[in-house]
């Protein structure tokens, strides 16, 4: 929780001002007995009517200031609750966008998602009651221990010895049933998980008639979700009854001691009844702190898992740290140190060594380097939490230009090849360079700036179909993204739509067809005129025609640019100008179409397979 | 306004709907809070009484005392032991009826038709389905925790005045109803700031949904900062309306106590003038100032329970919205089940269109006889799909009619109709389980050997093995972990496991490499051999030994044969063949 605090900070004054007028509006409240008595003591004992109706003016007017501080109390409350559910919102969404594939791999969506709505919004509520009665309780408590205490020490032991029993009662409780909390809310997380699946699957679900099946699978984990509950609400059910018990034996024995008490004339009859008007406004308020901890612990429970998410950092440090990269560096060959001399000058910037004798070495090195777009040095990547390489021993260079076709099985590793360029994973052994700097060196905002890529499963977001393609380039003019639309064979799906690029795409693209979600997210790859083009597996929802035609199209624009073809189609990678042939995560071969024809056996298994024999 | 109260107070007997099945338990907290708050009240008159017995040093009845201290124990612990056993029958009732109402939505989402499934985020109907049933049960369990005893206690302290002096217990009566007033006030006010925030709130968890959900391209576009504008904006509008309902629903509470201290006044006033007049004495004025206290109290309480149920109530009019959002067609009472399926399918004269202003299927006849392998081709987007929900019956036809086995399809239950299709689309979907629960959907029975034999004959076998824990690895949700070909050869394996009498193979090997491909197409071969086979596929091959090609555009079909006649056509047919071989 303590962490999360720093979200009340901009909300200071309110954070402060909430709870001191709760304490104004409270102080005013113990005036009133006192004003009471005043009307009893002396209005009715002196039969002074005016003197009453004065005293009723006072004690409206009481009541007038009073609402007008609990309200303002409420209000800075209120605003102090909502400020910070928003901050922390906004952090939570930003942080999770920070956080690299492994990660989020790793914690899986639907629970993210739980953190970023139902959490905060039971911390929201949590932040609220505190504010406003976290202060008033226990104020009111110590007032009427000390006013005890005034009356009668020996009276007011009763108090000393009541209200520990009841706090190990309220603590205890809550020890017990703040674990609980946690797996309650697992549960839920449980069945947030199920109903997602089904909506993503209702194709399938439907179509193996499985609605049944399902709603048992929902029913079963919907009665452990509420068994839970009713067990965690069994031990919250306790609070009240208990505490109100001990009040009431405490007053008992106040009762009792009070007493003997003035059986030794120790205290008056008045004072018993004073005493035991306080331990009753004790009771009171000690309820309210009873329902308010069960709200607190709720809110501490989802404090804990949001700050679980808030304290996961991204295994991607956005820069290599000097040392680390130091001690790749000492690992790598002879050769490498000249590079490392290269790298380490275009970070110092080329001034600095302009008059040294080694700089005509290094400019030739970085020359020579960024000859090479991208460069694969020894590459070794394992998945977190697999056993095997997803890739291993993977070296090869690609010029700038140049079009690189990737062929393989699948598994054989094609994309976990290519998310290294832009850096969604890191490798494990060996680098990868971009225009001959480790792609570790870069910032990833730099990085990725350079490459644009259309994933496997396209993705577009609900929107126009101008927002979605001005991803890729926020700033791209009408002729850039027709430009782009032409080029990935898209234009015709604008074209076909009365509202065209205003068209609205719905959340999940639910109203375009597979063919067309992929070439709009081609469209918005490309519209970037990224320095690298991947696409990977892109075409696997287009007709050959299309595919041959985007392919065509591509291969047309501006020269410099280095495209990535990831492709199970011999078609789609055969005219490219290397070739590289994965099996198992490793290379099997690389070159153009026809030696890999003749020499490499995956590859002619691939081209066969999809050319028959009258090609062959 | 009045809509929204009549939606209320609908929504109020839906609530009593779902309570109802729990009679029992709310007779048994019934009577406990009339128990427990009654004792509650009853306990300070025992310690009054003992209190008389306490007069001056020396003049102290101890035997008394002690014999209704002893009273007031008992008195105590029954109503500790009351307030135990309401607490538990409450969390039953509220937990009971937020399981039956998620359950009923949940039902209701297996039976709601594609149409509202397809036009609606995800993120929304999982935040109805779990945010407002969540928010509803809190509510629910705080009225019943806190409304009844108020109510007793009010009762019960207006009884006790009355008996005391009924002219004052007029006043108190006469100004209460004005915290009430401004109570109800409050809460129809805030009634729609409540269910503008559930909205925004909605539309906020549509966003995280949909960018958590895609955040890998999110990321590779580097977009965050887009987003996280985006996403910002909403919050910002959560932020104010939230303040908003927050603010006002909490003004309740100061407000009906302010009119609680009015009501003190005037207790105190009235009886004051009462005592100087000679018509009440002083000790019972004193009484009935703190009863006129006990008396408002709950009315507190009572007032901010109602809030809570305010917002409740709009979660809860969410959920029945989806509840009650209307569901396929149910199926005719003749309905035939479907059995011993040859495979002759027929549409005759089908129009479909998904938005009625915008015709997309019209007139289509088609005739599939048993066994028969029709192929879909034709640019993306041309209304393949399409195809293929309607012969799964995704979605009805407009117009004309599909029949199999001569059987209009609307007359067969839809369950004999899907399963009696095998299906494998291009987007494949996993569930979270074991690598086994996936494989036996279609066949919960099937044997290891079934299992292993299909998985082998899908080329699945052996990366299978080659996982941790083999066909019992758990799949995360989604499948992530698993590559896109990994998965359809999954699913493709699923089928091969069910084996139902048709198939429909949308792009089923588009993520697979055409090596394997190669490798199962004799296992495809043989599993459509005597199945009536719909296929859509790019790849030629695959289409050329189809026994119909459906050549479609723009959801028309404009060509239709074999493979030989097509070309001979030198149709649209003909230029996509060449474009493959260019």
């Amino acid at each position: 929780m303590k962490k999360l605090l720093v979200y009340l900070k901009d909300y200071k004054k309110e954070t402060v001002l909430g709870p001191l007028f709760k304490l104004l509006e409270a102080s005013f409240e113990l005036i009133v007995p006192m004003v009471v008595a005043a009307i009893i003591d002396v209005g009715v004992n002196q039969r002074d009517a005016e003197y009453i109706t004065k005293m009723c003016g006072v004690m409206i007017l009481l009541g007038v200031v009073g609402l007008i501080c609990s309200i303002t109390a409420q209000y800075y409350a209120a605003k102090a609750a909502t400020g910070f559910a928003t901050k922390l919102r906004h952090s939570l969404f930003q942080h999770i966008q920070s956080l690299s594939f492994s990660e989020i791999d790793e914690i899986g969506t639907s629970t993210l998602i739980t953190r970023m709505t139902s959490d905060v919004n039971q911390l929201q509520s949590g932040v609220n009651m505190v504010l406003r009665l976290f202060l008033r309780s226990p104020f009111i408590v110590v007032g009427a221990m000390i006013m005890a205490f005034t009356i009668d020490v020996k009276a007011a032991l009763v108090f000393v010895v009541t209200i520990p029993v009841l706090s190990v009662v309220i603590f205890g409780i809550m020890w017990v049933s703040i674990p609980l909390y946690r797996k309650v809310q697992e549960s839920l997380d449980r069945i947030l998980g199920i109903t997602r699946e089904n909506l993503t699957g209702i194709r399938v679900i439907r179509a193996f008639g499985k609605e049944d099946s399902e709603l048992k699978e929902f029913g079963k984990r919907n009665d452990i979700f509420t068994e839970l509950q009713i067990k965690v609400g069994k031990i919250s059910a306790l609070m009240n009854p208990l505490t109100y018990m001990i009040i009431n034996l405490g007053i008992m024995v106040l009762i009792w001691v009070g007493a003997l008490r003035v059986n030794n004339g120790a205290i008056t009859q008045g004072q018993v009844v004073a005493l035991y008007n306080y331990m009753s406004q004790i009771l009171v308020e000690l309820i309210k702190l009873a329902n308010l901890i069960v709200t607190v612990t709720k809110a501490l429970a989802c404090a804990g898992r949001i700050e679980n998410v808030l304290e996961m950092e991204s295994s991607m440090k956005q820069e290599l740290s000097e040392t680390k990269l130091e001690n790749s560096r000492k690992c790598s060959s002879e050769k490498r140190i000249v590079e490392n001399f290269s790298t380490k000058s275009t970070a110092m910037g080329n001034d600095s060594i302009k008059n040294t004798c080694l700089k005509k070495n290094a400019i030739e090195e970085i020359s020579m380097k960024s000859e090479y777009k991208v460069v694969f040095e020894q590459v070794g990547m394992t998945y977190k939490g697999a056993g095997e390489e997803a890739l291993t021993d993977i070296s090869f260079s690609v010029k700038k230009g140049e079009t690189i076709g990737i062929i393989g099985g699948t598994g054989s590793g094609k994309t976990s090849m290519v998310h290294l360029i832009p850096r969604f994973y890191d490798a494990n052994r060996g680098r990868v360079l971009v225009d001959g700097r480790d792609v570790r060196e870069y910032s990833l905002k730099e990085l990725r700036n350079k490459v644009g890529i259309v994933m496997q499963k396209s993705v577009l977001f609900h929107g126009t179909i101008r927002e979605n393609i001005c991803w890729g380039k926020q700033d791209a003019t009408e002729e850039e993204i027709m430009q782009a639309l032409i080029t990935a064979q898209a234009k015709e799906i604008v074209d076909n739509k009365p509202e065209g690029l205003e068209t609205v795409i719905s959340q999940g693209a639910k109203n375009l067809s597979g063919g067309q979600k992929q070439r709009l997210s081609i469209a918005r790859a490309l519209v970037r005129k990224p320095e690298i083009l991947i696409l990977d597996d892109s075409a696997s929802a287009l007709d050959y025609a299309t595919d041959a035609a985007l392919r065509k199209a591509i291969g047309k624009l501006e020269e410099d640019m280095t495209v990535f073809i990831v492709s199970q189609r011999a078609s789609s990678v055969m005219h490219a100008d290397k070739i590289v042939v994965l099996d198992d995560g490793e290379i099997v071969g690389i070159g153009i179409h026809e030696e890999l024809k003749e020499k490499c056996s995956v590859y002619q298994e691939i081209y066969y397979s999809q050319y028959e024999k009258e090609e062959a | 306004m009045t809509r929204e109260r009549k939606n209320n107070k609908s929504t109020l007997k839906k609530v009593l709907h779902y309570v109802g099945k729990y009679w029992f338990f709310v007779v048994v907290s019934i009577l406990l809070a009339a128990v427990s708050a009654l004792l509650t009240l009853y306990v300070p008159i025992i310690i009054g009484d003992t209190i008389d017995f306490i007069i001056d040093k020396g003049n102290v009845d101890f035997s008394m005392i002690y014999a209704l201290l002893k009273k007031a124990g008992i008195v105590v612990l029954i109503t500790a032991f009351a307030q135990w056993i309401m607490n538990i029958c409450n969390n039953k009732i509220s937990y009971g009826v937020v399981l039956d109402i998620r359950k009923e939505a949940f039902e209701k989402l297996q039976k709601l038709p594609l149409k509202y499934i397809d036009s609606h985020a995800y993120g929304e109907i999982v935040s109805r389905i779990i945010a407002d049933v969540e928010q509803f049960s809190e509510g629910l369990l705080m009225g019943f925790t806190q409304f009844f005893t108020g109510v007793v206690t009010i009762l019960g302290t207006l009884v006790f005045m009355v008996m005391l002096n009924p002219k004052i217990t007029v006043v108190v009566v006469c100004i209460t109803p004005v915290s009430l007033l401004v109570a109800s006030f409050i809460a129809k006010k805030t009634y729609s700031m409540f269910r503008i925030q559930s909205e925004t709130k909605g539309e906020q968890t549509g966003i995280i949904d949909e960018m958590i959900g895609n955040q890998k391209v999110v990321q590779a576009f580097g977009q965050e900062e887009r987003v996280l504008e985006r996403f910002d904006e909403v919050n910002e509008r959560l932020r104010k309306c939230s303040l908003r309902a927050i603010f006002f629903s909490s003004t309740t509470n100061p407000a009906t106590r302010f009119v609680n201290s009015l009501v003190y006044t005037g207790v105190a006033f009235t009886g004051a003038i009462a005592v100087v007049n000679g018509t009440l004495s002083v000790g019972q004025l004193s009484c009935f100032l703190s009863y006129a206290n006990q008396y408002t109290k709950p009315f507190n309480e009572i007032s901010g329970v109602i809030t809570e149920l305010q917002n409740a109530f709009a979660c809860a009019a969410r959920i029945f919205e989806l509840i009650e959002e209307e569901a396929q067609v149910s199926e005719p009472e003749d309905v035939i089940v479907l059995t011993d399926v040859k495979g002759n399918v027929e549409l005759e004269n089908v129009d479909f269109s998904y938005d009625k202003e915008r015709k997309l299927i019209e007139s289509l006849n088609l005739s599939v006889k048993p066994g028969q392998r029709v192929a879909i081709v034709g640019p993306t987007g041309c209304g393949k799909t399409t195809m293929i929900n309607l012969l799964m019956r995704f979605y009805d036809v407009d117009k004309g009619c599909i029949s199999v086995d001569g059987k209009d399809i609307r007359q067969v239950t839809r369950n004999s109709l899907r399963t009696s299709y095998g299906m494998v689309l291009q987007e494949t979907w996993l569930r979270e389980g074991t690598i086994r629960d996936n494989l036996i959907m279609g066949k919960p029975d099937a044997t290891e050997e079934e299992i292993i034999t299909a998985a082998k004959a899908a080329h699945a076998h052996s990366f299978i093995k080659r996982m941790p824990k083999g066909y019992d690895t758990e799949i995360k949700e989604g499948g992530e972990g698993l590559s896109q070909g990994q998965k359809q050869l999954l699913c493709i394996a699923r089928i091969m496991i069910s084996l139902p009498p048709m198939l429909i193979l949308d792009e089923a090997t588009s993520s697979i490499d055409t090596r394997t491909e190669l490798k199962i197409q004799n296992a495809f071969a043989k599993m459509m051999e005597g199945r009536t086979s719909f296929i859509v596929a790019h790849r030629l091959s695959t289409i050329k030994e189809a026994d119909i090609i459906l050549v479609m555009k723009n959801g028309k079909i404009i060509e239709q044969g074999n493979h030989e006649s097509l070309l001979k056509e030198k149709g649209f047919y003909y230029k996509l063949y060449c474009s493959q071989y260019q």
